[in-house]
């Protein structure tokens, strides 16, 4: 390589110092005034149909709402998580709550609500069908003209507008939302909603299942290459009021696609309850990128308000030598209950899981993911980057399973901690079963301090304390990063700076 | 340039006085030497002078033209133009050393109220100045002093030095752990930056340096505190008798 090769772009740039400096909290924390609509707080059978008229939802929908909704009844709620709380009121919340302007779904974008629109350009969402420059100064590999990002928003309960879905629909690609596609592909709903995450998976998802209101469809029909990025961007802003969104992305054999979630709530004194599901189905020779910058408001620095975040995200590799990758960012909530899984069931399948988690202040994270080797020759690998901060508590819980048929089978684990200050905690649970032996698992875990040294260094070279942070922890956690679309990855980096802000001195 | 009077200084976590009270004058385009034997105080002096936690200073003060240096954050002096090329240079994994250097280029700028350097204009700079320091194009891509090698970590700290442009070079035993022609590229990495607005204090242990790097006085610390101050002649004086006879005439 010769000294012409070399940019500069890895790392920590002027745009996340700046980030850095002009942002002193949660950026995201405005509300937008809006009329709204509101149905009765609590959630009951009627809720449940109610939800599924304002969806205009066929009636084996409500149907599959209303036992979801039966089951949910006899269920308990989770408590093996490093997480406290206080208890939740499931009656003492809001499940569904649009914008008035919504209640006419408007035909295009054009005629969505002003107001709507403007919250989104404000959190920096295009919904404007234009080229996301990527701005990203002496990134060479950059294309000049910008790239095509297609985004569905979602504003508390409901999809505002998806864009270029004439263009997507020319690769015979469907991106919309998941109540557009209850309605116009219900043969492709009803096949595969709920065959990844069942029904009764878990409490959250069980809830989730009776109540969702809105969230993305996407079916990449086969050999097709998807020919943008697609976006699904979620932001709560109703008090009081539940976010249940649920999405299903269907990659049919030999495609692919890359799709990026993005998500913001204002900041509130009253911590807020949001569960998603999340389903992936890939078939054979299909690959699919999932990528998630999770930004809800953490709470403050007391460690009042903040979203309570339970998901529940799963890929199943159905098909031979199918591929999927997460990689999360999660730098908001005040409680993070998450672990994007793979079921690695085609023979040859493989998975990755890349993660930042960031807790501050009072945050708690208790993410991870599982990996459960069904086929043969199956491969997955998971790069953990968990940073501690303030008095909060970050958690990797992980579970790799190679089953008796999953010969040949291999799982990576790398799993680092950082520890900023002393009042935090860092803990990693790795569960591992192995049921063959051919099969070969792999855990490597660190746990480290950010290092004074470190960070007298870069303060002698001209960096402010907060600078020299940012700098070694975007550095602590470059092994994601690098797996991020680009665009994310320099808003992701912005984020570890901002999220960390005031975690020192 | 760099005023250091009567400068005493203690650890901070016990009670343990190690700079008991140093006078030093660094005049700008001169450059001093200070010699010493092991554990007289040198780093220590090298460290309080750039902010570093752990110390306390009980008396004396320090100032880089006209000011005081005590009173601002590590940062602060780096923007000033103090800079210090460290004995033992530290390791951030993950983090390139390019976008190091820029992102310290461009936060002394910053806090000087300068115009930041654009990519393009770094990029041509960086590649000239680490070209006569042979500085390759996987070192500049690889983290900051990841793996570097001795000698390589210490050509890296001069690149700093070259990039940052400080007014204030102190060098702590940057000879140290050099072959012979990596002494040179260092010494001459150092002299072209030599100019009559700048000031460099060269902390070394061995006349060889100061065969590359002619300094105008030395100095001699022992015990926290600068005993004896010479010509360039001092330094040859200690290369071929050792400590011994200084300390004992000024004891
Ligand atoms: N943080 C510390 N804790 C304990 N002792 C310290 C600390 N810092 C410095 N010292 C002591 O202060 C004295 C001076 O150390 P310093 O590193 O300044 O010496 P030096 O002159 O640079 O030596 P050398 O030539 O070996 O580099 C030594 O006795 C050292 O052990
Ligand atoms: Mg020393």
């Amino acid at each position: 390589m010769t000294l012409d090769q070399v940019e500069v772009k890895e790392g920590v740039d002027q745009e996340t110092v700046d980030a850095v400096r002009e942002v002193s909290t949660y950026k995201y924390g405005w509300e937008t005034e809006i009329e709204m609509e509101y149905a009765p707080k609590g959630v009951n059978p009627d809720i449940v149909c109610l939800i599924s008229e304002k969806n205009d939802e066929p009636e084996w929908m409500t149907e599959w709402r209303l036992s979801a909704f039966e089951r949910w009844t006899q269920m308990d709620e989770p408590k093996w998580a490093m997480v406290n709380y206080p208890k939740i009121d499931f009656q003492d919340q809001y499940y569904y709550a649009r914008p008035k302007s919504m209640a006419e779904k408007p035909k295009s974008l054009d005629d969505v609500d002003p107001k709507l629109l403007a919250t989104y350009e404000k959190l920096g969402i295009p919904l404007k069908e234009q080229m996301i420059l990527a701005g990203i100064e002496g990134a060479e590999d950059a294309p000049a003209e910008g790239r095509k990002v297609a985004v569905d928003a979602v504003f508390d309960s409901v999809s505002v507008g998806t864009t270029f879905q004439d263009e997507l629909k020319k690769a015979g690609v469907i991106f919309c939302s998941i109540s557009e596609a209850i309605r116009e592909h219900p043969e492709l709903v009803k096949k595969y909603l709920g065959s990844v995450v069942p029904v009764s998976d878990n409490f959250y998802a069980t809830l989730n299942s009776a109540v969702f209101s809105d969230g993305s469809f996407v079916y990449i029909p086969p050999g097709v290459r998807c020919p943008m990025e697609l976006s699904t961007y979620f932001r709560i802003n109703a008090e009081n009021t539940g976010q249940f969104e649920r999405t299903l992305i269907i990659a049919d054999k030999g495609s692919y696609v890359s799709y990026l979630e993005g998500c913001t709530a204002p900041q509130r004194d009253t911590a807020q309850l949001h569960a998603a599901v999340v389903e992936i189905i890939i078939e054979e020779d299909a690959e699919v990128k999932y990528s998630t910058v999770q930004n809800w408001f953490p709470g403050d620095e007391n460690g009042n308000g903040g979203i309570y975040n339970f998901v529940t995200k799963r890929a199943d590799c159905r098909g031979a030598r199918s591929k999927v990758m997460w990689t999360q960012v999660e730098t908001g909530s005040a409680v993070t209950w998450k672990y994007p899984s793979c079921i690695l069931r085609g023979d040859e399948s493989q998975g990755e899981f890349y993660s930042i988690a960031i807790a501050n202040n009072h945050q708690q994270a208790d993410t991870g993911t599982k990996m459960i080797h069904l086929g043969k020759d199956t491969k997955s690998r998971i790069v953990s980057k968990g940073i501690s901060a303030g008095v909060a508590q970050n958690t990797y819980r992980g579970l790799v399973t190679m089953h008796p048929r999953a010969k040949n089978s291999r799982n990576y684990t790398q799993c680092d901690s950082l520890l900023i200050g002393d009042k935090c905690g860092a803990h990693t649970v790795p569960y591992i079963e192995v049921k063959n032996n051919s099969s070969r698992v792999e855990h490597e875990a660190t746990t480290s301090k950010v290092d004074d040294d470190q960070l007298f260094y870069c303060r002698q070279r001209g960096m402010d304390e907060e600078e020299a942070v940012a700098l070694v922890v975007n550095g602590f956690c470059k092994d994601v990063l690098q797996a991020l679309p680009m665009e994310f990855a320099m808003e992701a980096q912005q984020l570890v700076a901002i999220s960390l802000e005031g975690s020192v001195g | 340039m760099l005023e250091i009077k009567n400068l005493q200084v203690s650890l901070a976590e016990e009670d343990k006085e190690i700079l008991k009270g140093v006078n030093l004058t660094v005049e700008a385009g001169k450059v001093h030497a200070i010699m010493g034997p092991n554990g007289s105080g040198k780093s220590t002096l090298s460290y309080v002078l750039s902010g570093k936690d752990g110390y306390e200073v009980t008396g004396g003060s320090a100032s880089l033209d006209g000011e005081d240096l005590l009173e601002l954050e590590p940062e602060e002096r780096a923007a000033a133009g103090l800079f210090l090329a460290f004995q033992y240079p530290v390791e951030i994994p993950g983090v390139g050393n390019m976008t190091f250097l820029r992102t310290a280029v461009n936060a002394q700028r910053k806090a000087r109220g300068e115009e930041e350097m654009s990519a393009a204009e770094f990029l041509k700079v960086v590649r000239e100045r680490a070209k006569t320091l042979k500085i390759d194009a996987d070192m500049l891509k690889r983290p900051v002093n990841v793996g570097f090698s001795g000698g390589e970590k210490k050509r890296n700290e001069i690149l700093q030095m070259a990039m940052l442009e400080p007014k204030m070079c102190i060098l702590d035993e940057t000879d140290s752990g050099l072959d012979v022609d990596a002494m040179k590229l260092v010494s001459e990495g150092v002299n072209a930056l030599r100019d009559e607005g700048r000031g460099f204090l060269v902390i070394t242990h061995y006349q060889r340096l100061l065969d590359h790097i002619k300094p105008d006085v030395v100095h001699i610390m022992a015990n926290g505190r600068i005993v004896k101050t010479g010509g360039p002649e001092l330094a040859l004086e200690v290369e071929q008798n050792g400590y011994a006879d200084i300390l004992a005439e000024v004891a």
